[in-house]
Parts: C-alpha cells; sequence; structure tokens
C-alpha cells in the first residue's frame, strides 16, 4: 500500500480508521438495539410482581396462546393484512399503468400528487380521517346521503372500523407503492411490446403476459413491504379507533403497547413481542419463496 | 402495428386517461384541503352540514386555542429540535460507518455488518420495553436524549450509506492518500462532497422518520413540556371536549412545513422516503 513518502507518523491509518468510522455507530447499536433485543427475550421468560423477577421459563407464551384478546388481535391484523394490502397493490399498478401511458402529460404534477399522502404524519392524517369518518356529521356520510346511502357508522360498528381503518391505510400508502412500481414498469424494455404487438397481442393480453412477469420482484418487494408494514399498525387504530369497538380493530402492536404501557406487564408484552418477531420472519421468508423461486 | 389510430379514439383514450387520474389526485389531496378548511373556520364549522368548503378567518383563533391547550410553540420547537438533531448526528454517525463498511477491508467488517443487516429485519416493537426501562434507569424518561439517541445508529441508513459509498473510486481514495491527505481528511474533503445526493436522501429519510415517530417519543415524553407535534396531537384526541379547530390547525402545522419541504425537493423526497429502492 502506498508507503507515504513523508515520515509522518500518523495513529491513523488505513488499517485503523474503519474501526474509529464504525465505532460511533457500532457502539450505539450495541447500547440501545443488541441489549435490548436480549434483555427482551430474557424479560419474555420471566414475570415480576413487587419489584422482584421470577424465572417462569414459558408461562408468559403459554398465557398469550390461551389468551382470547390476543387471537382477536392476530385476526384482526391478519383480515387488514389480507383484504388491504392486495386491493393497494392492485391500485397502485393501475394508478402506475396509467401513470406510464405514452398520452400522459404532467406527470410529474401527478406523480407529487399521489405521493404527498406518503409525507403526512400517520397521526395527523388519522385525526383527519377519524374527522371526516363522524358517524353524525362527518363529510363522507353527508356526500353518502346526497346520494342516497344511508349514513355508515364508520368507526363504531365493528365491521365498519375495520373497513375505515383499510380505507385510511390504502390512502397513506398506494401513492407510495405505485411510484416504486412505476419504476420499475419504466425499466421494463419496450422490445418486448412491440414484440408482442406484432404478434397480434391486444393490450389485456400484453399486461398479463409481459407487464405483471416483468414487474414480479418490484410487486413482490411492495408485497413484502406492505406486509410487514400492517403487522406493525399502530398509529391509525390508535388515533382513530383506539383499538375499539369492542377490540375490532385491536392490532398486535397496539395488544402490545396497551400490556406494555397501560397495564405495566412489560414480560407479558416482551412475549408479544417475540411472537410478532417469528411471524414476521415466517411470512417474510414465506413470500420470498412462493413468489421468489417460480422461474429460474 | 396500428400506428395510424384515428385521432378520435386517441383523444377519447385521453380524455378516458385524465378522467381517471384527475379523480385519483382528487382523492388523494381532499383531505389537506379539509383540513385546512378545519384549521381556518370556528371549531363547529367543520361538522356543519352542509359542509362549508371554503376557507374561514379563524386561522389565528385556532392557532390561539391550540396555543392555550397544549402550549403549541414549545411543541414545535420540541419537534424541530429533536428532528433536526437527530438528523444531523444520525448522518454522520450513518455515513461514517457506511463508509467503513464500503470503502476498507477489516477484521470483523463482514460480521459486523450482518448484524446490522438482520437488525432491519426486527421490528422495534423487541426494543421497546427494555428501552423505556434502560432510559427508566437512567432518569432520562421526558429528555431529548431518550428521544434522540436510540435510533442514532439506523441500521437501514447504515445499508444505504455503504450501498452508495461503493460506488466511490478506489483511484480518488489513493489518489488523495498519495498526496499525503488523512483518513478523516479524506472523509470530509472527498468522500462527503462525492455523495451530496444520497446523502441528503438519507437525510429526508431519517427526517421524515423522526418527525412523524409516534410510539416511541409516546412511551418516554409524558410531561406535555417534552411533547413532539404527534404525541401532542394524539393528546388533543383525548380530551374530554374535543376542539376541531385546533385539532386541524395542529394537524396542519404538523403537515404544511412537511409539504413545503417536497414540493421544493420533491425528487429527493421521493428517493429519500423510498430509502433508495427507486433509483433516478
Amino acid at each position: 500500500m502506498a508507503t507515504t513518502t513523508k515520515k509522518k507518523r500518523r495513529w491513523l491509518t488505513p488499517k485503523t480508521a474503519p474501526y474509529l468510522f464504525i465505532a460511533p455507530a457500532v457502539l450505539l447499536f450495541i447500547i440501545f438495539t443488541v441489549y435490548p433485543v436480549i434483555s427482551s427475550l430474557l424479560l419474555s421468560f420471566q414475570t415480576s410482581s413487587g419489584g422482584e423477577s421470577e424465572f417462569v421459563f414459558l408461562d408468559n407464551y403459554i398465557r398469550l396462546f390461551n389468551d382470547p384478546l390476543f387471537y382477536k388481535a392476530l385476526s384482526n391484523t391478519f383480515i387488514i393484512l389480507i383484504v388491504q394490502v392486495p386491493v393497494m397493490l392492485m391500485l397502485a399498478v393501475l394508478l402506475a399503468v396509467l401513470m406510464n401511458s405514452a398520452l400522459l402529460r404532467l406527470r410529474s404534477f401527478f406523480r407529487i400528487a399521489f405521493f404527498m399522502p406518503a409525507i403526512t404524519a400517520l397521526v395527523a392524517y388519522a385525526i383527519v380521517f377519524m374527522i371526516m369518518l363522524d358517524e353524525n356529521y362527518g363529510l363522507v356520510n353527508y356526500v353518502l346521503s346526497v346520494v342516497g346511502i344511508e349514513p355508515v357508522s364508520w368507526l363504531n360498528d365493528p365491521l365498519w372500523a375495520k373497513v375505515s381503518l383499510m380505507i385510511a391505510v390504502t390512502w397513506r400508502w398506494t401513492g407510495y407503492n405505485m411510484v416504486i412500481l412505476l419504476a420499475g414498469l419504466q425499466n421494463i424494455s419496450n422490445d418486448l411490446y412491440e414484440a408482442a404487438s406484432i404478434d397480434g397481442a391486444g393490450k389485456v393480453r400484453q399486461f398479463f403476459s409481459i407487464t405483471l412477469p416483468q414487474l414480479r420482484p418490484i410487486l413482490l418487494f411492495t408485497f413484502v413491504l406492505s406486509t410487514i408494514g400492517t403487522l406493525q399498525l399502530f398509529d391509525e387504530p390508535f388515533i382513530l379507533t383506539d383499538g375499539g369497538p369492542n377490540n375490532a380493530t385491536l392490532t398486535i402492536s397496539l395488544f402490545l403497547y396497551q400490556n406494555g404501557f397501560q397495564f405495566f406487564d412489560f414480560n407479558y408484552a416482551s412475549a408479544i413481542a417475540y411472537v410478532l418477531v417469528i411471524i414476521i420472519a415466517i411470512l417474510s421468508w414465506l413470500q420470498f419463496r412462493v413468489a421468489g423461486d417460480r422461474d429460474e | 402495428m396500428n400506428k395510424q389510430q384515428s385521432k378520435g379514439t386517441v383523444i377519447l383514450k385521453k380524455i378516458g386517461l385524465y378522467a381517471l387520474l384527475l379523480v385519483g389526485v382528487l382523492l388523494s389531496m381532499f383531505p389537506f384541503y379539509w383540513m385546512f378548511i378545519g384549521a381556518t373556520n370556528p371549531s363547529g364549522e367543520i361538522f356543519s352540514i352542509p359542509p362549508n368548503l371554503t376557507p374561514g378567518d379563524h386561522f389565528m383563533e385556532n392557532l390561539q386555542n391550540l396555543n392555550e391547550s397544549v402550549g403549541i410553540w414549545r411543541v414545535i420547537f420540541n419537534s424541530v429540535f429533536i428532528t433536526l438533531t437527530f438528523t444531523i448526528l444520525s448522518v454522520m454517525i450513518c455515513s461514517a460507518a457506511g463508509y467503513a463498511f464500503a470503502k476498507y477491508k477489516f477484521k470483523g467488517r463482514d460480521p459486523i455488518f450482518f448484524m446490522l443487516l438482520l437488525a432491519i429485519m426486527i421490528p422495534y416493537h423487541v426494543t421497546l420495553i427494555p428501552l423505556f426501562q434502560l432510559m427508566a434507569s437512567l432518569d432520562w424518561l421526558n429528555t431529548y436524549y431518550a428521544v434522540i439517541l436510540p435510533n442514532l445508529a439506523y441500521p437501514f441508513a447504515i445499508f444505504l450509506m455503504r450501498q452508495n459509498m461503493r460506488s466511490i473510486p478506489d483511484s480518488l481514495l489513493e489518489a488523495s492518500r498519495v498526496d499525503g491527505a488523512g483518513e478523516f481528511r479524506i472523509f470530509f474533503t472527498v468522500v462527503l462532497p462525492t455523495m451530496r445526493p444520497a446523502i441528503a436522501a438519507v437525510a429526508i429519510f431519517l427526517f421524515m422518520f423522526q418527525w412523524n415517530n409516534f410510539l416511541w417519543p409516546l412511551v418516554v415524553l409524558g410531561d406535555s413540556d417534552m411533547h413532539t407535534l404527534p404525541v401532542a396531537l394524539s393528546s388533543l384526541v383525548g380530551m374530554s371536549r374535543i376542539d376541531y379547530g385546533q385539532i386541524m390547525m395542529g394537524t396542519t402545522l404538523s403537515t404544511l412545513p412537511i409539504m413545503i419541504f417536497f414540493l421544493i425537493l420533491q425528487k429527493q423526497f421521493i428517493s429519500g422516503i423510498l430509502g433508495g429502492s427507486v433509483k433516478e
């Protein structure tokens, strides 16, 4: 390596420098990530009362798997996942295809407009939706009444509360996913489409036989991102419905928060957190398995 | 190929395309407009039937009321201070680490980097409880430390930095070394300036993360004096008599500055928020 002609002694050489560069990050990472991750696992194997902790191995997990509220939170989260994520991604693909049309001018105007929801604070937009969806005086029910539809009890009916949550999340994230998908669309070579139209394939055929397969890796990416996001859903149910009515919008994250910081059962909350980790790990792995190696 | 589509079909297609997209724009932008209507009208007005769709003149009153309930200037200061301090420190820490991982060979590099990658996959919930206990035992609840410190070494930001820094040519670094520049000097005068766009994107990502961060500040900032905007807003929703003019004022204040930044720096914003997953 470049031995310097100047004989100036340096303690900071290309050999030692990298350690100094990573030192702050590694130190902070150990204190604020590694330590809590381990500590949380230990907490999940203990119970505490009156300042005394006791090792109980799997008791918290056994309690969790016998807790009807846990199943409620789990099923709510999965219902939202199964309905909301596909609907949102279909909307995002549709929007991206429209945005990719050669006929479109002012593309950047549309992109700004559709991306705007993704920059708003979760709490702020959840509040605005709460107000728009008010049962008696909300704007949405007013618009429905104008076209002759009975008012909907958006936030106070178990089914509609879930729908409200899904509408809000879809509003926030569709444009975000559209921008990712649009970038993917723009990378698909035009030759493929030209060859297909010479062979006489119509637009719809082309969409299913060229666009979707070519888009698959990016669709998978957005799917995994949205799945992880939905599993961690907290701000929206906290503000919009606070988990209600009757726990119809209780998500896993909210369930964890309630146990940790309303009932101060840190041990139980830690067990919930670890179950969440395992669910996320399994789902991500499954999604890559299912969508990843179908060809090749 | 049907290159010579009649002019009529093209125009029809265009009309359909723009109509669909404009409906989308309306749906996506309307809540912002509604927020602004709420912020400038008297409190009850947001629920009037038929709805009032024009901006009113209660801007100052709502602002005053909001200030009386939550001390909004203090809250804004908290949010700005926490977010800026966090972003500056985190960009420095993450870019330094990313640079080391990208451009040096050293013992332990790959295992350490792998650990960081692993941490990207872990939901933040896992660290929530022990971090809270840690902050409580350090007596740091209701301090800026508690909010700023835990996420400074943001694994995803380090990862992004490393990916971007790999494009710096080794010859450039070697040339600087031959010229006698020290390692720190190379980092500050060669690496950082050439990496400006990537750093801007990561900075925006971190800024948005912290500005919108809710659950962690909610947990560690109990005193209303220390609240950030999202926490203060959520406390307004919990009040027994909800004043919607105030609330909409608060949501406007937390959204408007970001909107303006976004309009000015939209390309950097989009690539920043998408975490570098889209290259322009």
